[in-house]
């Protein structure tokens, strides 16, 4: 009797790592670029730093252009994490994102996954928890 | 002496001369009340509604708004142009709206327009002279896209207003949000309920002032 073969075959994540030095030099469309082509290959990139204000929504712009044009694309999911202290307010880390958005911060973390794999990143100043789907 | 008294006036009007019009922008999550928050203010001072609000996400699609209206409160008189945008988000997923007992063709067609509606909302914060954030205060401040909106605002010097919604809800946490933004004045109301829109008025004219 031939044993059948398991078709369950168990997902992988993949967990991209982005230096910062590897965006250092690039223009903000070109980042932006980047970070989206990884996402687009089913990745969870951590990147090393944080993007500026205007780079955020700029990644939210083409994110939901693309939801339009690329065929089971959701979106993305975005979570920054810093060294802040805990009771820290939004708007202190604002100014403190500000701030080192102009020298490159690498004491914080962004993550951005795709919307088909992250199902949910949760976010209060204690922690963060990521759901996958 | 009367000569110098209009020149003075002149003057004094023309460095303090308030703008024609305030372009007011409300923005946050989608189902935060944003579109009941501007039906709410519509209603108290023209009569008329902005739009349509619905309990599915993203009911809002496209930005849309009301220009001259008039709000006579208490000493202050001002004319807004109140924009009422669509809810930012990072996903969408047509499935979500199925859920909600919509045809696939129907969903997947809510979701474009969703998108677009966001794209739309983004580009419109060049427009805006001073912002109303409208959260749920049932829900968790900390989000990304929250952050996202605030760090813009900070970013490109536009005074922000922070509500705080649905506080006729059990679960509503007004101090949850005020923690999470100390450096804003925060409004808890419900524009369902009509709930402590006399404090949002103030506020309003502080935020004019503001802009």
């Amino acid at each position: 009797m031939t044993k059948k073969k398991s078709k369950n075959i168990s997902k992988g994540l993949t967990l991209h790592f982005l230096p910062y030095s590897e965006i250092a030099k690039l223009n903000s469309l070109e980042r932006i670029k980047k970070l989206l082509k990884l996402v687009l290959n089913q990745k969870v990139v951590i990147l090393q730093g944080v993007l500026k204000p205007e780079e955020e929504t700029r990644l939210i712009e083409d994110t939901m252009i693309m939801i339009g044009n690329i065929k089971g694309f959701k979106g993305v999911e975005l979570a920054v994490i810093s060294q802040d202290p805990e009771e820290t307010s939004v708007f202190q880390k604002m100014k403190s994102k500000l701030a080192s958005a102009l020298v490159g911060h690498q004491g914080a973390l962004t993550i951005i996954g795709p919307a088909s794999i992250v199902k949910e990143m949760k976010k209060d100043p204690k922690k963060l928890e990521v759901m996958m789907r | 002496m009367k000569i110098l008294t209009n020149f003075t006036k002149r003057i004094f009007s023309l460095f303090f001369k308030q703008k024609k019009e305030i372009s007011l922008g409300f923005y946050g999550p989608p189902n935060a009340g944003k579109t009941s928050l501007t039906n709410r203010i519509c209603k108290d001072w023209t009569g008329e509604e902005i739009g349509s609000v619905s309990n599915v996400p993203h009911e809002t699609r496209h930005v849309q708004f009301k220009e001259e209206v008039e709000i006579n409160y208490k000493e202050n008189h001002l004319k807004f142009k109140l924009i009422d945008t669509p809810g930012i988000a990072t996903k969408i997923d047509y499935e979500d709206f199925i859920k909600h007992k919509m045809k696939k063709k129907q969903a997947q067609k809510r979701a474009k327009e969703a998108t677009q509606g966001i794209v739309e909302a983004i580009r419109w914060l060049e427009d805006v002279d001073a912002v109303v954030i409208v959260l749920d205060a049932t829900q968790n401040p900390y989000s990304q896209v929250n952050i996202t909106i605030v760090g813009n605002l900070i970013a490109r010097k536009i005074p922000v207003l922070i509500v705080a919604n649905k506080i006729d809800l059990r679960k509503a946490d007004v101090k949850k949000i005020e923690a999470a933004f100390p450096e804003y004045e925060v409004v808890g109301i419900s524009a369902k309920k009509g709930k402590n829109m006399d404090e949002f008025y103030e506020s309003i004219f502080k935020l004019a002032k503001k802009a």
